[in-house]
């Protein structure tokens, strides 16, 4: 379990050791990721084998060495909005999916986060979720953080809206979201406070249903 | 959105599900799938190659025929699958284009087949990626360009409806097409030749004087040099302004680079004309003769090669652009070290730098003339390495100016190899044999349909021989055909003879025309004749119907001009043996087989009350005087 590396890189690891750039840039190009069996896959997620086939079908064509980098994954996420600028937030994005931190998500990672999203319960919905804002991992939310997600939001729209962009209008919505979640106005907002203000809250929780039937 | 990264649609929109938390109002219903079914695979047969795909993937572009409800019309049921009887290879690249989003070109198919395909398919040709997308379309402007070639060829053929005008520029531009034409040009090119030996001679000298000097010729022979030159002038002045008159549009024609030559080359002559008295002048009248050698840029109306080397030099422009200035800036260095390199030696003709110019030119374009040498050791240094220089910097753009010149020559030659006779007539031949073919067999199958249905004697036998000689689909479409010519009261006749009828009609009277179905009025053989602004007159009206008889009818066909021929019941005749004929060279007339109708009674009652003329005694004379050798023979 685990990936398996391209036998082509362990070779030229062994036979050309002190080459110079060059060899470097075509092991990266040859890395090869292959995800671990179907069944293993589908055990740990909610995903059936048929959607599994068409998630990763769709992977793989975007993906053919089997593992998204940053900039590829910023650069599919913006074909989606191509109004605004969505490399901030596909940053946070990334960040979110890339469980293991070393900067590339494999198909592994991938069908998880999505698995959660698509098919997991509202309390580990609600918990990607603060991942995705707690943008340093330190298990809080600050307003620092969560102004920084916001306007990541908000870029994706690009200029043209109507209405038009204000400058405060960042600020406020900030604000609102902190007197909404920070239960005991210590300035940051905890993971409880957010489930339990989130499942307070009707519309966020109607809104968390929206997207079940996607695959 | 590209193909590809629809299928990471669904994770995009699961995504969204990290802006929920921060958003205060609700969220609009996400659209249902409502036809949600499992991703399936389905299987295209391309002409028994069977290609297989998921429906999704031929769903990502639904402006497409594969991609929308249109290809259920070529479900076949009982294989289950979707059948195209188009090609196979070209469809490779049509359904990679649906797979990874983009729609390449391969380089070994046609081009006008490679659209073909993406019309029927629905897509656009401009989404051809970035790599293929410059040789598509360089190989359609090739196309393009050479169906414009056609169109021209076409267009030279006789309209017969050009006024004078018009017929006269068509001789100026193209002097193939008529006699006159070709003498006119021939005529201009000698005089052309003649002047500018005139002018060449005319600095020859020429013999002693009295005073032991010699003279050049023209000084000579003044009168007779005058004389000449006189001449040449009038004959460029007349064609000039036969030119001018005869251009569609003069404004246009006076800006030609053709005409300010012609101008440029008569203009000296006549300003000496006016200027010989003053002595003043004299001086630049002289000069002035200089601009008679632009006499010889005239033969570029002469000459083809001449007119593409022009073409070539001007579409260029660039590029000897580029020569230019990558030597002055080379002859700006190396004269101005050579001439520092060569201060210290005595008595050096490096005396400037301007005069180092011409040492530098000299050298770089390997002339060498050896009247400016360098003297000192670093002069021959840096010398040499001019001269090494100077290849290179020559030698660069000289390739591309080769490859431009080369192209646009074999460009022409092909036009001109179209334009030649012999290949256009074949073609046109070609053209017309598979065109007639269907006409003439219509009226084959017409005639002897015509003969059953008009006899309401339809027998077993006649019917069988009718349908072994025609095919279904044959026989369908002059159904088709029929019901045309039954819906106008007219029927189809060939070209040949229908113009044939137009000219001969000219020497009689119209009686009126009887309805019956030999009367015409202007349709040509094919649907898709060019004949297309034919006056519409009644051929031959006078046939008549009243009379059961034979009649007899001379078709000639010919290669050359057309001749006034007769034609009477012409719409009812067969031409047969066509294929021998259309391709001869030979002047003379070759005659095709006559039928001849049996003229049913039933029609007699519905002619024009009109009295018509008998006409066997027309045939005759009518046959007379057309040429030679007639064949008649009767069915």
């Amino acid at each position: 379990m685990g990936a398996v590396v391209g036998t082509l890189t362990m070779q030229t690891r062994q036979r050309r050791p002190s080459r110079d750039k060059i060899d470097d840039e075509l092991e990266l190009s040859i890395v090869c990721h292959r995800p671990e069996g179907l069944e293993q896959l589908e055990a740990q997620t909610n995903f059936s084998k048929k959607e599994l086939q068409v998630l990763y079908r769709g992977f793989k064509n975007e993906c053919p060495c089997g593992a998204v980098n940053e900039e590829t994954f910023k650069q599919i996420y913006s074909q989606f909005f191509p109004h605004g600028d969505a490399s901030t937030y596909a940053h946070y994005l990334f960040n979110a999916f890339d469980s293991s931190q070393n900067g590339s998500i494999k198909f592994e990672d991938f069908v998880t986060a999505l698995s959660i999203l698509l098919r997991g319960t509202t309390t580990e919905k609600l918990q990607w979720t603060f991942n995705l804002y707690d943008i340093n991992r330190d298990g809080y939310i600050s307003k620092e953080e969560m102004t920084d997600i916001v306007k990541a939001i908000y870029d994706m729209m690009g200029r043209y809206t109507y209405p038009a962009l204000k400058t405060d209008t960042l600020k406020q919505h900030v604000d609102a979201f902190f007197r909404k979640m920070d239960k005991n106005r210590d300035g940051v907002v905890t993971l409880d406070e957010f489930i339990h203000s989130c499942q307070e809250d009707e519309n966020i929780m109607r809104s968390l249903q929206l997207f079940e039937n996607v695959i | 959105m590209a193909a590809g990264v629809a299928a990471w649609l669904p994770f995009a929109r699961a995504a969204a599900i990290g802006w929920m938390p921060v958003a205060n109002l609700p969220m609009p219903v996400a659209p249902t799938n409502k036809n949600k079914r499992q991703d399936e695979l389905i299987i295209l047969n391309v002409s028994g190659r069977r290609f297989q795909t998921w429906r999704n993937t031929l769903d990502r572009y639904p402006d497409t025929l594969l991609g929308s409800s249109e290809k259920e019309f070529f479900f076949n049921e009982e294989t289950r699958e979707y059948f195209f009887d188009r090609d196979p290879d070209v469809f490779r690249s049509i359904l990679n284009f649906y797979r990874t989003g983009k729609l390449h070109y391969p380089r070994y198919e046609c081009i006008s087949a490679y659209d073909e395909e993406l019309a029927f398919f629905g897509i656009i040709p401009e989404i051809i990626s970035d790599c293929c997308y410059e040789e598509y379309k360089d190989r359609k402007r090739e196309n393009i360009e050479r169906l414009m070639d056609d169109l021209e060829d076409n267009k030279d053929s006789k309209l017969p409806n050009m006024t004078f005008r018009e017929t006269m520029w068509r001789a100026f531009e193209n002097p193939h097409t008529s006699t006159m034409a070709l003498v006119f040009y021939y005529v201009t090119g000698f005089f052309i030749a003649i002047s500018v030996i005139t002018n060449v001679v005319e600095t020859v000298p020429c013999g002693l004087m009295m005073n032991q000097r010699d003279i050049p010729c023209g000084e000579r022979y003044t009168e007779s040099f005058f004389c000449m030159d006189t001449a040449c002038v009038m004959i460029f002045t007349v064609e000039y302004l036969m030119r001018l008159f005869a251009a569609p549009s003069r404004y246009r024609f006076m800006r030609s680079v053709m005409s300010i030559i012609d101008v440029v080359a008569i203009l000296p002559y006549y300003i000496g004309l006016f200027m010989t008295n003053n002595e003043d002048v004299s001086g630049a009248f002289v000069t002035l003769r200089v601009f008679r050698v632009f006499r010889i840029f005239k033969f570029s109306r002469h000459s083809q090669g001449l007119r593409i080397l022009g073409y070539t030099l001007k579409s260029c422009a660039s590029e000897l652009g580029f020569l230019l200035f990558s030597l002055s800036m080379a002859i700006i260095i190396f004269a101005t070290v050579m001439f520092y390199a060569e201060k210290g030696s005595t008595s050096s003709k490096f005396t400037s730098i301007p005069a180092s110019f011409w040492y530098t030119i000299v050298t770089m374009t390997t002339l060498g003339y050896g009247d400016m040498v360098p003297k000192t050791i670093a002069g021959k240094i840096f010398g040499s390495i001019c001269s090494l220089s100077g290849v290179l910097v020559i030698a660069l753009p000289v390739p591309v100016i080769v490859s431009n010149f080369s192209r646009i020559y074999h460009q022409n030659q092909r036009a001109d190899k179209r334009r030649a006779q012999k290949v256009q007539k074949a073609r046109l031949a070609r053209m017309r044999i598979s065109k007639s073919g269907s006409s003439t067999a219509f009226q084959h199958s017409k005639r002897n349909g015509l003969n059953q249905s008009l006899e309401l004697t339809g027998s077993i036998e006649e019917d069988q021989q009718m349908k072994k000689t025609t095919s279904l689909l044959e026989s369908q479409h002059h159904h088709l055909l029929h019901c045309l010519e039954k819906t106008t009261n007219h029927e189809f006749v060939d070209e040949r003879l229908y113009e044939q009828g137009y000219l001969q009609t000219a020497h009689q009277n119209f009686p009126s025309r009887s309805p019956s179905l030999s009367s015409e009025e202007g349709i040509t053989g094919t649907c898709c004749s060019r004949r297309v602004k034919k006056n519409i007159q009644p051929l031959n009206a006078s046939h008549s119907h009243t009379h059961n008889l034979q009649e007899l009818s001379a078709l000639h066909i010919q290669c050359g001009e057309q001749q006034p021929l007769n034609t009477s019941r012409s719409s009812l005749n067969l031409i047969s043996d066509e294929s021998g004929s259309l391709n001869c060279k030979s002047s003379g007339l070759v005659t095709t087989a006559i039928i001849s109708i049996p003229t049913p009674p039933s029609n007699n009652s519905r002619a024009s009350p009109d009295a018509p003329p008998p006409p066997n005694t027309e045939a005759p004379p009518l046959l007379n005087p057309c040429t030679d050798v007639v064949k008649i023979s009767s069915l």
